[in-house]
């Protein structure tokens, strides 16, 4: 790893990763991979995000979909732990509660493999900052 | 396309699971099920306009919308592309309907700054968070700024505690920068420990990255190249993410030794606490990070003029911290337009309790109760009645109906019996008992009192026994006055804020409640059913069919009656086993708050 010496290196690291997410955010073709994020805080983890987790790595590997599956943070869903957002390229994120096993398969197979909403999906109802160009 | 139904409790009270059943018939008779899908969706947080229907993917957004409108709603807008205007949101402000719900006001009771991160970056992974502008703001003090630049933004900001006192950020930084050393340090205050709080835990755990740069920034401002982070050992996975964000940001040299190539280094450390309350009070944090027992000492000293090892030391708590980049980025301005006259800028509350929605939210001071608890709550859990909000935690005390429409700010929470606190909230409903809920608190107290001044050990102690009494049915009626001159008392005479503040729960609830414990103590009643020694069992004449079960399996013959004839208990005699209740077979014999003395036989 490169140290950051400047803010000018750091700018340019963020360029950097900034394109790499984006590109698995907003990539129009179908090729890109899907993004799958399990919400991972104490207490997502107590309702069962662990093993929601493994059976998504597992799964979408099994069914040869190409996805990343990453951990983050507490979505502040805690009524609807296991909380788990998808993104399918081009697409807005998606965030589904109450994911067991058995809802994680229907998501695998309908949502991400035919784009086809399943029940327990979570709005979104909050505002954040936004960037704004500097 | 998909229509997307809100199923939350609040909308399904209204008919939502009726709706989107007649979605689903509608859409079979058109022959639209395979192109037109219904989905059952979670809450929206706006159960005020519900049931809520949402369409996708032009997100138009239908509230209020009843049965009947299904049908309109496929004709017009999935078959003719048209919009149903009367059920769109129609803009208190510009009379105006708003379709797509992201220009909806309601979108903007959350405001996500210190969480800005949360749930959407990967904690352990810095590039992640460096393409959210993590760091950004290190570099433009480091580069722009001088220390004392920095810090007027941060006071300008009007930037307060976050932890629960609200001193202004600002000004602490500035005293401790003032203060002549050869070494100060920055210290992160992450001991949370009100029941039910758990802000802190998801910033470490969700944004590491935020804290660690602020401490930075804060040493830079102070002169300071040491930063403690005081974490509770009982929080495992922050403590592994923290140690794997500074490991990280050590590889990228954005903590460490001359940072972006300045004179500046920085270096972050971890403390863990073993999980005693009055360790988040800040003397006695740092007199146990010092190895020391964790009890607090009289202030002045001020740990700004003598704390970690007798040097000069910055406390702020982990939300606190979360602010500050994002207020170098934006700009003092930007945050102080968030917020109340003397509060600026976003809480974070935990919503616990019996309430719909639980969760983490964050909301701009000034937002109301009620907007909380009905609107992004979601309500109080079966359509039960709210009976009291309980924030501050134990140091807090509870608000109740009369409050529900106080902005949230340090000032009017004080001036309503309670306080800001760290952030946790537990809402009760009818069912709660409040002498119940008083004495639980205490006796987190008298779990959690160091025991160094004898008005917090003792006189807690001597509260909770009141209140034992009380909740046992054996208060005799000078216990009321008794209670409330001790609480005075310890308020008064306390050594630190844990202690001073330690009977804002029995306060709080006899200011508000207290013909709840009129009744306990006269009555022997407890309305909500909580207080086992004031629940009777009775028979019910009605059900009873006198068959002598009841009668033999008492063990303290309580029990009377002739066969066939309804039995009664003598509550005198009653010991509360419940072994009767367990043999009727009828359920003639229930659990009641009260009993009619008439039926007891002499």
């Amino acid at each position: 790893m490169t140290e950051i010496k400047t803010l000018a290196d750091l700018k340019k690291k963020q360029e950097e990763v900034k394109s790499r997410i984006d590109l698995r955010n907003k990539a129009e073709n179908p090729e890109a991979r899907v993004q799958v994020k399990v919400a991972m805080a104490t207490c997502g983890i107590a309702a069962g995000a662990k093993k929601v987790m493994e059976y998504f790595v597992e799964e979408l590997e099994k069914r040869n979909i190409d996805a990343i599956v990453t951990q983050t943070g507490c979505m502040g869903y805690c009524f609807a732990e296991p909380t788990v957002e998808v993104i399918l390229p081009g697409k807005e994120a998606m965030v589904f509660g109450y994911v067991d096993n058995v809802r994680a398969d229907e998501i695998i197979e309908r949502y991400i493999k035919h784009g086809e909403l399943v029940d327990g999906i979570i709005p979104q109802n909050y505002d954040t900052i936004e960037h704004e160009e500097r | 396309m998909h229509i997307l139904v809100c199923d939350g409790t609040g909308c399904r009270s209204s008919q939502s699971g009726l709706i989107s059943e007649m979605f689903r018939d509608e859409l079979l008779r058109k022959g639209l099920k395979n192109e037109v899908q219904v989905i059952r969706t979670g809450c929206f947080g706006f159960c005020e306009k519900g049931p809520i229907v949402k369409i996708l993917p032009d997100n138009t957004f239908y509230t209020q919308v009843r049965p009947e409108d299904t049908a309109e709603i496929i004709d017009e807008h999935i078959i003719k592309g048209r919009k149903v205007t009367r059920l769109l949101y129609l803009d208190p402000d510009t009379q105006e309907y708003v379709s797509d719900s992201k220009h909806m006001g309601f979108y903007k009771k959350q405001l996500r700054v210190a969480l800005r991160n949360c749930g959407l970056i990967d904690p352990e992974n810095i590039d992640e968070a460096i393409a959210r502008d993590a760091y950004q703001a290190l570099g433009k003090v480091l580069s722009e700024y001088t220390p004392e630049q920095t810090i007027d933004i941060i006071k300008r900001s009007g930037l307060r505690g976050r932890g629960g006192a609200g001193f202004p950020t600002g000004l602490k930084w500035e005293i401790t920068g003032k203060n002549p050393a050869d070494r100060k340090y920055v210290v992160c205050n992450a001991d949370e420990g009100d029941p039910g709080a758990f802000m802190d835990r998801s910033i470490l755990e969700g944004d590491p990255h935020s804290v660690l740069e602020a401490m930075a920034i804060c040493g830079y401002c102070i002169g300071a190249s040491n930063g403690l982070i005081y974490v509770r050992a009982e929080y495992p996975l922050a403590v592994k993410r923290l140690k794997v964000a500074i490991e990280q940001a050590h590889q990228y040299g954005l903590l460490g030794e001359h940072i972006f190539g300045t004179d500046f280094s920085f270096d972050i450390k971890l403390r863990y606490g073993a999980g005693a309350f009055v360790c988040g009070e800040e003397t006695a944090l740092i007199h146990s990070m010092e190895g020391k027992r964790g009890e607090p000492t009289n202030k002045p000293p001020f740990p700004s003029q003598s704390g970690y090892l007798g040097k000069p030391t910055n406390v702020n708590n982990v939300e606190t911290f979360a602010n500050v980049p994002v207020i170098i980025l934006k700009g003092a301005e930007w945050f102080s337009s968030i917020g109340t006259e003397k509060s600026k800028g976003t809480k974070v509350f935990a919503l616990a309790g019996k309430i719909n929605n639980v969760g983490l939210i964050e909301v701009p001071m000034g937002t109301t109760l009620r907007e909380i608890i009905f609107e992004i709550g979601g309500g109080i859990k079966n359509g039960k009645k709210f009976k009291a909000i309980q924030t501050g935690g134990p140091s807090g005390g509870c608000l109740t109906e009369k409050h529900l429409d106080t902005p949230i700010d340090y000032e009017s929470l004080t001036a309503a019996g309670s306080m800001m606190g760290s952030g946790g909230m537990i809402v009760l409903d009818e069912d709660d008992c409040m002498v119940s809920v008083a004495k639980y608190y205490l006796g987190f107290i008298v779990e959690e009192s160091c025991g160094k001044c004898a008005p917090c050990r003792i006189g807690n102690k001597r509260l909770y026994e009141i209140l034992e009494r009380i909740t046992k049915g054996k208060a005799v009626p000078e216990d009321l006055d008794k209670l409330r001159n001790l609480c005075n008392v310890i308020r008064d005479t306390a050594l630190c804020g844990l202690g001073q503040t330690s009977p804002n729960p029995v306060l709080s609830t006899l200011n508000n409640f207290i013909e709840e414990y009129e009744e306990h103590v006269f009555e022997k009643k407890c309305r909500s059913g909580q207080c086992h020694d004031l629940l009777y069992y009775v028979i019910d004449e009605e059900e009873c069919t006198g068959c002598g079960a009841c009668k033999r399996v008492c063990p303290v013959n309580a029990i009377s009656g002739e066969k066939k004839q309804p039995h009664i208990i003598d509550q005198k005699i009653c010991i509360k086993c419940g072994s009767c209740m367990e043999k009727c077979q009828f359920d003639a014999i229930n659990l009641k708050n009260e009993y009619k003395s008439t039926t007891v036989s002499v």
